[in-house]
């Protein structure tokens, strides 16, 4: 679609309801299914291998021990994978080279990080399987590693690949490093901007990996058949994402693998990738025995996700009248054992909210020994605010001014210029700072060590692939069967938007995730896209039901097409033979299929696009205890521009989830390894996620813009609100204690050593 | 090593199964019995999803051993609604948009009752508290604790 279309406001009858989601009955029950929960005759259980060293080079692997166990059916290792060929592939965003995921997948020459898979067995029972990795013998030369991103860019830093010459610079450099690729984005002159200013802000943060803390391990259910097919049973946000990937990486036909949407027990951005699917396959093809594979949670923690760590630093150029007239980042980012973090959108988001003249962002690609980081809800831009939002705090505070007011004077509007060229083309960020300035709780008193933070962030939001095929009942029901995983209610919202189009109940619609044999290609649910670009494929599907419905009541007419039209759910004669039939229902159509051409389906497929970005602006009171450094959230405002809330409880829920999730970065989550490069923490136990008793309700306020491009209006409402957090927070603690906290998290140990050497001073 | 017989009452019937001596309740429910509501999260008794009620006390069935439950009463999901009937936290969590990906969802609804079996009438804070032992990573909690809030309103009035 290279034109977006413009679409006029109108009434609505379903969107905007809050009815209970297609999928919720047995998501109550327990009998929904979820990647672990399927099962088949004649069924092995797959464990995998994985490396107890950070950075060692495998001499050998022996595995016939394993093999010799009784009720072990098949040992696999990288040789029973194909060979990549070395390329990047894929928009530079997101950029792919399989010949790193296959090493990712099972090791080759190294182990890169402790956890790195390198065997895998299937055998008859768990504690059989677990046996037989006991036998598996490996060679291991262990190398020196390297775990902060500092220390992995010193020129005498242990090298993960010791071919890599970093992209991006030029001339290419001569000796390789860990630096896979340096970024830069400009826009006017910073160093006249800085030279104009009155007053010139600097300071530098880091951040530890975070991961995306899903409660549902990966898991997944293979079946090969000697035939060559395979089926796929999956825990992934896009399943097509499963086959692409799985096919791929196993060297198989596309069109031999087909893949299930299992019910997904969250992901954000860390099922956008596959672990278990491909070794599944091949275990299941050598064993010839469907094979199910399911990570503990120490697998989780050690070898997917999480999002990167990074060390960054900020300037930024103002007038004491509020305005920036320069600002600069410098964004390094672990990419985790494997090239590609999300630094590019780091660079790109960081000061995308605000309408400055001269900016420079600069990235870098960092590899070290910890595992491959995966997107992370608006992956890359709540690292970059968090540097970008404390500075800009700072600099609000040198020159005396509000903070929402500082925002305001800055904020990008329609035309605004970003730093990577495009024009912000959609109204919604002023209007959120207006309703988060609104808030009584904004102007209330604070008592001592309490401190009220404000920080605003943005996310780009997404369009992409999608496909949906609408199927007419014969009782007027509807079934729409669209590929996009269901990860916070988007069955939900599909359904709301085709009942709305359609003209029916909400509860005619019955919504489902198609397997991939079943609908057309769909891109991975993320980037905050599916209400929006699957929504909006459906819209265009139901569309084409109603023109169907039309031509079948013109038939029972006999009238022209053109005498039909649709209005409220119903057909209606019009022109020349208004008012000469009862108007038809779409129940009455339906029933009628057989006499008037048979069944009543229509497919649509695009690719859309005009999609609008997501703008977040929240404020947040804390109070700062001063023997213990724990900081208790009071209370949290969250204002966000959702374009139109097609189901506002859910709508809702992704402000209140994204915005714990940013408690959890900011206060308590990170990545603890020993000095042996060893996590110390992969367990929910002393890897600390929100609990309900360490935060208070989440006050959300939706803002609606519509986005003008879509039917309903809808803006992606998913990611915007993960971006401020830790900025609000760190602002709070500022406000609270006088004291800016660079490092993440801002635990209790932290916050008080803080404390301490202020006192001592 | 031979497996171990056991005969227990689940979700109000007799059952009886084999298991090794490591296997957990957890999994006898999931690999042995084929009740797969009850789900996974950690298997380190971190994370509440595996909540289940042994002899009307809540615990992580990933912390009890299949072999343990012998002549035990064992309460799981799958038991909670009455026939087609579900029981107004079922409903409530519906109703109140509860669950995101609904992972966490049958071991929050397990302790909730718990709870109001104990406390028919909890404040917020005392919801946040009792729950704190089940993780959700999607909705923030608003949601769970309005839902278990106003299913204790709603079975106060019953």
């Amino acid at each position: 679609m290279a034109d977006t279309v413009l679409y006029p406001e109108r009434e609505l009858k379903v969107v905007g309801t809050q009815p209970v989601r297609p999928d919720g009955v047995p998501k109550v029950t327990g009998l929904a299914q979820y990647g672990a929960d399927f099962t088949l005759p004649g069924m092995l259980w797959g464990r995998i291998l994985r490396s107890p060293h950070a950075h060692a080079r495998i001499r050998a692997i022996n595995t016939k021990k394993a093999e010799a166990l009784p009720g072990v059916k098949a040992v696999i290792t990288a040789a029973d994978l194909p060979e990549q060929k070395f390329d990047y592939v894929g928009p530079e965003r997101v950029a792919i080279n399989f010949w790193h995921m296959t090493r990712n997948i099972l090791a080759r020459e190294k182990v890169l990080y402790e956890g790195h898979a390198l065997a895998a067995v299937a055998a008859t029972s768990k504690s059989i399987a677990e046996e037989a990795l006991k036998l598996i013998e490996v060679d291991y030369e262990v190398l020196p590693h390297v775990i902060d991103v500092d220390e992995a860019m010193q020129p005498d830093a242990p090298l993960l690949f010791e071919d890599m010459i970093t992209r991006g610079v030029q001339p290419p450099p001569t000796k390789p490093s860990n630096v896979s690729k340096r970024i830069e984005f400009k826009l006017g002159d910073v160093d006249k901007g800085f030279a104009a200013a009155d007053e010139i802000v600097e300071a530098s943060y880091k951040t530890k990996p975070v991961h995306q803390g899903y409660i549902e391990p990966h898991a997944c259910l293979a079946r090969f058949d000697t035939d060559g097919q395979a089926e796929v049973w999956s825990s992934s946000q896009g399943h097509f994402v499963v086959r692409t990937f799985t096919s791929r990486l196993v060297g198989m036909k596309v069109g031999d693998l087909r893949c299930h949407a299992a019910e997904i027990g969250g992901a954000f951005g860390g099922k956008t990738v596959v672990y278990v699917e491909p070794i599944a396959v091949v275990l299941s093809k050598k064993s010839g025995h469907p094979v199910k594979i399911m990570m503990s949670r120490e697998e989780v923690f050690k070898a997917s996700g999480p999002t990167s760590g990074a060390s960054m630093t900020i300037k930024l150029g103002v007038m004491r009248d509020g305005r920036i007239v320069a600002a600069e980042g410098i964004f390094k980012y672990q990419a985790g054992a494997f090239p590609t973090s999300p630094v590019m959108n780091g660079c790109m988001c960081s000061f995308a909210p605000y309408d400055i003249a001269n900016v420079r962002t600069i990235g870098y690609d960092v590899v070290c020994n910890r595992p491959k980081t995966v997107a992370y809800r608006a992956p890359g831009s709540p690292i970059s605010a968090f540097a970008a939002e404390s500075t800009m705090d700072l600099a609000a505070r040198r020159i005396g001014m509000d903070p929402i007011e500082f925002r305001l004077k800055n904020i990008a509007r329609p035309g605004s210029q970003t730093v990577w060229g495009a024009k912000l083309a959609h109204a919604g960020f002023a209007e959120t700072l207006h309703a988060l300035q609104k808030h009584p709780g904004y102007k209330a008193p604070l008592g001592k060590n309490q401190g009220r933070g404000v920080a605003a962030g943005y996310w780009f939001n997404g369009g992409g692939e999608s496909s949906a095929t609408v199927h007419v009942n014969e009782d007027g029901t509807v079934v729409v069967a669209e590929g996009s995983p269901d990860i916070g209610g988007s069955r939900a919202s599909i359904a709301l938007m085709a009942a709305e189009t359609l003209g029916i109940p909400y509860e005619n619609v019955r919504p489902i995730v198609a397997d991939t044999n079943s609908v057309g290609y769909t891109q991975a649910t993320g980037g905050s896209r599916v209400t929006y670009a699957t929504g909006m494929t459906v819209i265009n599907a139901c569309n084409k039901v109603i023109d169907e419905m039309c031509v079948r009541a013109a038939k029972l007419w006999k009238v022209e097409r053109a005498d039909v039209i649709w209005e409220d759910g119903h057909a209606r004669p019009a022109g020349k033979r208004a008012g000469e039939f009862e108007p038809l229902s779409f129940k009455a159509i339906a029933a009628k299929r057989t006499a008037t051409g048979g069944p009543i389906t229509a497919s649509a497929a695009m690719n859309a696009e005009g999609q609008a970005p997501g703008f977040s602006a929240q404020f947040c009171d804390v109070e700062v205890d001063p023997d213990t450094g724990y900081v208790k959230i009071l209370r949290y405002v969250a204002a966000q521009d959702v374009g139109r809330a097609i189901h506002p409880g859910y709508c809702e829920g992704q402000i209140h989830g994204g915005v714990v999730q940013g408690i959890g970065w900011a206060l308590n989550e990170e990545y603890i390894y020993d000095r042996n490069g060893r996590m110390e923490n992969p367990g929910f136990l002393d890897y600390r996620i929100p609990v309900a008793s360490d935060v208070p309700m989440i006050e959300a306020i939706m803002v609606e813009v519509p986005n003008p491009n879509h039917p309903y209006g809808v803006k992606g409402v998913a990611e915007a609100n993960i971006v401020p957090p830790t900025a609000t927070i760190a602002n709070a603690v500022h406000s609270a204690t006088g004291l800016r906290l660079t490092d993440l998290p801002m635990s209790p140990p932290k916050v008080l050593a803080a404390l301490d050497s202020a006192r001592k001073r | 090593m031979a497996k171990h017989h056991v005969t227990a009452t689940l979700n109000g019937s007799p059952v009886e199964f084999l298991c090794e001596t490591q296997q957990t309740l957890l999994e006898v429910l999931r690999d042995e019995l084929n009740l797969t509501g009850t789900k996974e999260g950690c298997a380190t008794g971190d994370c509440g999803a595996c909540s289940v009620t042994v002899g009307g006390r809540l615990v992580c069935s990933c912390l009890v051993l299949g072999a343990e439950v012998e002549g035990k009463r064992i309460e799981t999901i799958e038991g909670m609604a009455s026939g087609t009937e579900l029981h107004p936290l079922q409903q409530k969590f519906l109703e109140h948009a509860a669950l995101q990906c609904g992972i966490c969802t049958p071991g929050m609804l397990i302790a909730a009752r718990s709870l109001l079996e104990r406390k028919p009438d909890p404040t917020e804070e005392e919801v946040r508290y009792w729950l704190a032992g089940n993780l959700c990573r999607c909705t923030g909690y608003n949601k769970i604790v309005d839902a278990v809030l106003a299913a204790a309103g709603e079975m106060r009035r019953a």
